[in-house]
């Protein structure tokens, strides 16, 4: 019992379902696991530790779908009371003054809110390195970046200073660092989960979804934080269904599409090695697989860098130092103090997407940007539409290359951009997807695949990586720390 | 050489709902700066918001009550700028598919004839908070209890030629969404509010000249006197070969001019873009059948039928209707009494001067129209006459008691009992025997003067026509 760390959330709540575990004991021990290790891996930007003055409250209760189970919240995701920043400086000191909607599920559940995560400043990356924290760094090789934007989550979940984790992903934020760092991570379907209290990047296609260490674990997770919410007018009002009904242990008859624009150059040859191994394991396991096309994937990173932008120059908009958190207090007049505020409390990264949103925005540039970059969208979506006809779910690679080193991409905009060549479509389109282990590259990182399903697929998604899941182990190996 | 005026008004109006635009704070007015504000209203960081459906039922009513088609699918736009009274330096607003278009008002030119304004668009979008600037202080505080408060913008086409026709519409349209009763239209509280553009030309020409937006006008008449200023001023430019410059002016209503509003640098650039909070939506329509079946008489149709079923007159008509509340009033006392006319004058007469110089609506004037009624059949009784009824009316419309207590307590009741009279007319006549000299020598003064001798002694409460039949009976003998 001396490693609950390292144990699944559903093991923990079938121990505790026994009684043979006093679910307190679980957050002592995570709490010890992240101060032995996160001095390393950075991947909280606040712990919760239990206020020791106060009494010991007796008996536990242990009814919840989580109870006792140490979560960690993105920094994105506003927690009452708590320092909520999005890794910025310019959110310095914010305390929301109220819970998330899917804070709010997982304190019903009786989930042990542990932390919040590291990440790339308001979401704005695929490294973990335009934090104002400093980098978080990957358990599996600590010169390596972990991905992001959700790295603190990913990299709390593979280094087990965590149970579980939310994360969000707007274009890959929850899945790319869930392939570098070995767990498992999911985007859910646009609208599945309520976005009120997620710190909004880019609304159209951000959604809050689980990271864990397996599938398992993630359909837990999703039951809980999935549903309509009467705050949000784009969650969709349709029952949750039990996803771990859905955790099938067979793939028969089922149609795998593979899409050929995605095995093309730039792709690592370890990461299409095990990639393909991963689907000729499916195969072997009694699934279809269909050739399929999504011809207009090249034109996604494009129209996702416009959108992305455009919607985020006008969510952080409202980061001007008049009523909360960071404002500059030498400035002379309003426009001055909105100029200093902004350019002292943004960070590069993030006033580059601010620029480029408020380009793609402005008269005339609307049309041959952001009106066209929504045409694409249209074009991506119907791509896909045509190809569920003849599949179930399309698993492609979730990243192009294993972890690359801290600092490696950092001056290269573009280059970092394309780390989310093959997850920004399932955001363009608003499809559910996840990433699972599927491999080792040769310096031994993990290597992702990612299964996109329709829209509300979420069931036939987990089935088909638990089924992979349950046939291979990849899931089981843990960094050495 | 004539010029030609050419005018557009632009309308805000704010909608009387329970709760806010896009979240549940009260919509309440004067209350303690901040103490009506919520994550949503504030902007903060992750709050989303959500469409009230009785700010979209409401501004449905609207635009159906002003003729517009009505748009299949509603959308929301963001118009982005920078104030800080703008919780989220964007407005949730409407652009390119206003939620309604192309209606119309009618109102009344100068030469009496008919004219037909067409409304460009309505749509619906949210107020911002108030900037508050402590005298002598270096700066400046917000209140956002107004930020997020659902506003309609009602924009004609510039169809209006003159600030008479302008003045004319704005009446007319208040009026309409008075008998809406979806706001309180109250421009001194800033519920609704008015902004023009106007331009001159010169007469037969067909290019619009440049156009000069006004705003700070308070009140219809100073919108009116701020637009007969600024046509002036354009067609003198005009005349004097400067060219007219596109610019913003505010009125000002000391000094009655209007004055260049500090230019802006650089052209405005709201960088509109589909709101991707809200989902764009297709109209239910049960929900607009729902709001035109609840559409009340609008002030047209009352008019109409106040001229027909009570006989007034068109001015009468339509001055009883133009405001919602003086037509309800009058309707209630018609009922209750026999002589609409009667009541009309009374309404339209002593009631209307009390209500503006005391600055009130009826609704305030504690009087009701049963009160009126009583009122009107105590002169046709012969209880009162026409002078102690206009005493009793100032004293029930500032009491509101009842005028038959007020009569009563008073001890107002008129005398018409002829013996009682006679009594007093025989000892004016023998008091007054030179003046009887006089009217017996055919001075008509003298009568007059005998009969306000008998009205004094009876402290006014004589019924005159009797004073008088009986004064004329005694002085014949």
């Amino acid at each position: 019992m001396d490693k609950l760390h390292s144990y699944t959330a559903h093991a923990l709540m079938k121990m505790i379902d026994k009684e043979a575990l006093d679910p307190s004991t679980i957050r002592s021990d995570v709490l010890d696991r992240i101060e032995r290790l996160d001095g390393k891996i950075k991947a909280f930007v606040l712990v919760n530790r239990p206020d020791t003055s106060a009494p010991a409250s007796g008996k536990q209760d242990t009814s919840g779908r989580l109870s006792g189970i140490p979560v960690l919240i993105k920094d994105n995701i506003c927690v009452k009371d708590e320092y909520t920043t999005c890794s910025s400086r310019i959110l310095e000191g914010f305390r929301p003054p109220y819970d998330a909607t899917v804070v709010k599920k997982l304190r019903c559940e009786g989930a042990v809110l542990i932390g919040k995560a590291n990440m790339d400043e308001f979401a704005f990356g695929s490294s973990c390195e335009t934090s104002c924290y400093g980098p978080t760094r990957n358990p599996w090789a600590l010169d390596r970046i972990p991905g992001g934007s959700s790295g603190g989550s990913a990299a709390a979940v593979a280094g087990d200073c965590t149970i579980m984790a939310l994360g969000s992903d707007t274009g890959g934020s929850i899945r790319q660092p869930a392939s570098l760092c070995g767990v498992v991570g999911l985007k859910p379907t646009y609208g599945r989960v309520s976005r009120y209290g997620l710190i909004a990047f880019a609304s159209s296609l951000d959604q809050i979804g689980p990271i864990t260490k397996d599938v398992e674990d993630s359909a837990l997770l999703l039951g809980v934080i999935a549903g309509h919410d009467e705050m949000d007018s784009t969650s969709v009002d349709m029952p949750v269904p039990d996803y771990t009904k859905a955790l099938v242990k067979d793939v028969k008859g089922l149609s795998i599409g593979v899409p050929k624009e995605y095995f093309v150059k730039g792709l690592d040859k370890d990461v299409e090695e095990c990639v393909r191994g991963a689907i000729e394991k499916l195969k072997g396991l009694g699934a279809r697989i269909v050739g399929i096309s999504l011809p207009h994937t090249e034109y996604a990173v494009s129209a996702y860098y416009i959108i992305g932008p455009a919607e985020a120059s006008s969510n952080l908009a409202r980061f001007d130092g008049v009523q909360y958190a960071f404002r500059d207090r030498d400035s002379r007049d309003l426009i001055d103090m909105y100029i200093k505020t902004r350019s002292k409390g943004f960070g590069n990264e993030a006033k580059r997407r601010i620029l480029l949103g408020t380009y793609c925005l402005s008269s005339g540039y609307y049309d041959a940007y952001y009106l066209k970059a929504l045409k694409v969208r249209t074009r991506i979506k119907e791509d896909f539409d045509k190809a569920f006809g003849s599949c179930d779910v399309i698993i492609t690679p979730t990243s192009p290359t294993p972890a690359f080193r801290i600092g490696e991409k950092s001056g290269d905009p573009l280059g970092m951009y394309l780390s989310d060549v093959y997850t920004i479509p399932a955001n363009l389109a608003g499809l559910p997807a996840i990433s699972i282990p599927c491999g080792f590259s040769k310096e031994g990182l993990p290597i992702g695949l990612q299964i996109l399903g329709r829209h509300f697929g979420e069931e036939t998604i987990f089935r088909t990586a638990y089924t992979f899941e349950q046939n291979t182990d990849f899931h089981r190996k843990r960094p050495a720390l | 050489m004539n010029y030609e005026t050419v005018i557009g008004l632009e309308v805000h109006l704010q909608l009387s709902t329970k709760t806010k635009a896009f979240c549940g704070c009260s919509t309440a007015f004067g209350q303690r700066p901040n103490s009506q504000t919520c994550p949503v209203c504030l902007g903060f960081p992750g709050s989303l918001p959500v469409l009230n459906e009785e700010a979209f039922y409401y501004s449905i009513k609207v635009a159906l009550a002003l003729n517009c088609k009505i748009q299949d699918l509603i959308k929301f736009d963001r118009k982005n700028y920078y104030y800080p009274d703008l919780p989220k330096n964007f407005q949730i607003s409407q652009y390119d598919m206003p939620l309604s278009y192309d209606g119309f008002v009618d109102i009344t030119a100068k030469d009496k004839t008919r004219k037909r304004i067409t409304v460009k668009r309505v749509h619906l979008e949210e107020d911002a908070g108030k900037l508050m600037h402590p005298a002598g202080e270096s700066y400046s505080l917000v209140d956002y209890n107004r930020a997020g408060m659902p506003l309609l913008e009602i924009v004609t086409d510039p169809d209006l030629n003159s600030p008479y026709e302008a003045y004319d519409y704005l009446v007319r349209l208040k009026s309409i969404l008075e008998y809406l009763k979806v706001s309180d239209c109250d421009m001194e509280k800033g519920s609704l509010r008015c902004d023009a553009n106007i331009s001159v030309r010169k007469a037969k020409e067909k290019v619009l000249g440049t156009k000069v937006e006004l705003k700070n006008m308070n009140t219809f008449k100073g919108v009116r006197a701020a637009l007969e200023y600024e046509a002036k001023r354009q067609v003198s430019c005009v005349k004097d070969g400067e060219k007219i410059v596109q610019e913003t002016r505010l009125w000002d209503v000391e000094r009655q001019v209007t004055v260049p509003m500090r230019s802006k640098e650089e052209a405005k650039d709201y960088r509109y873009f589909p709101e991707p909070d809200l989902v764009p939506f297709v109209v239910d329509k049960a929900i607009i059948d729902k709001a035109r079946d609840s559409l009340p008489e609008l002030p047209e149709a009352r008019a109409d039928r106040f001229r027909e079923s009570y006989g007034l007159s068109e001015y009468d008509s339509n001055v009883l209707t133009g405001q919602v509340d003086i037509a309800e009033y009058f309707e209630k006392c018609a009922k209750l009494y026999n002589n609409p006319k009667t009541a009309a004058n009374w309404v339209m007469g002593d009631i209307m001067a009390w209500l503006n110089e005391k600055n009130v609506s009826i609704m305030e004037m504690k009087m009701t129209a049963g009160s009126l009624a009583d009122l009107l059949k105590m002169i046709d009784n012969g209880t009162l006459s026409g002078k102690m009824a206009k005493d009793v009316l100032s004293e029930a419309m500032e009491t509101g008691k009842a005028p038959q207590d007020i009569v009563k307590d008073k001890g107002l009741s008129q005398i018409s009992d002829e013996a009682q009279i006679e009594e007093v007319v025989k000892r004016v006549i023998a008091l007054e025997a030179k003046t009887v000299i006089d009217y017996k020598a055919g001075k008509k003064a003298a009568l007059a003067f005998l009969v306000g001798r008998v009205m004094k002694d009876t402290k006014g409460k004589a019924n005159p026509s009797v004073v008088n039949a009986i004064l004329i009976k005694n002085l014949g003998q």
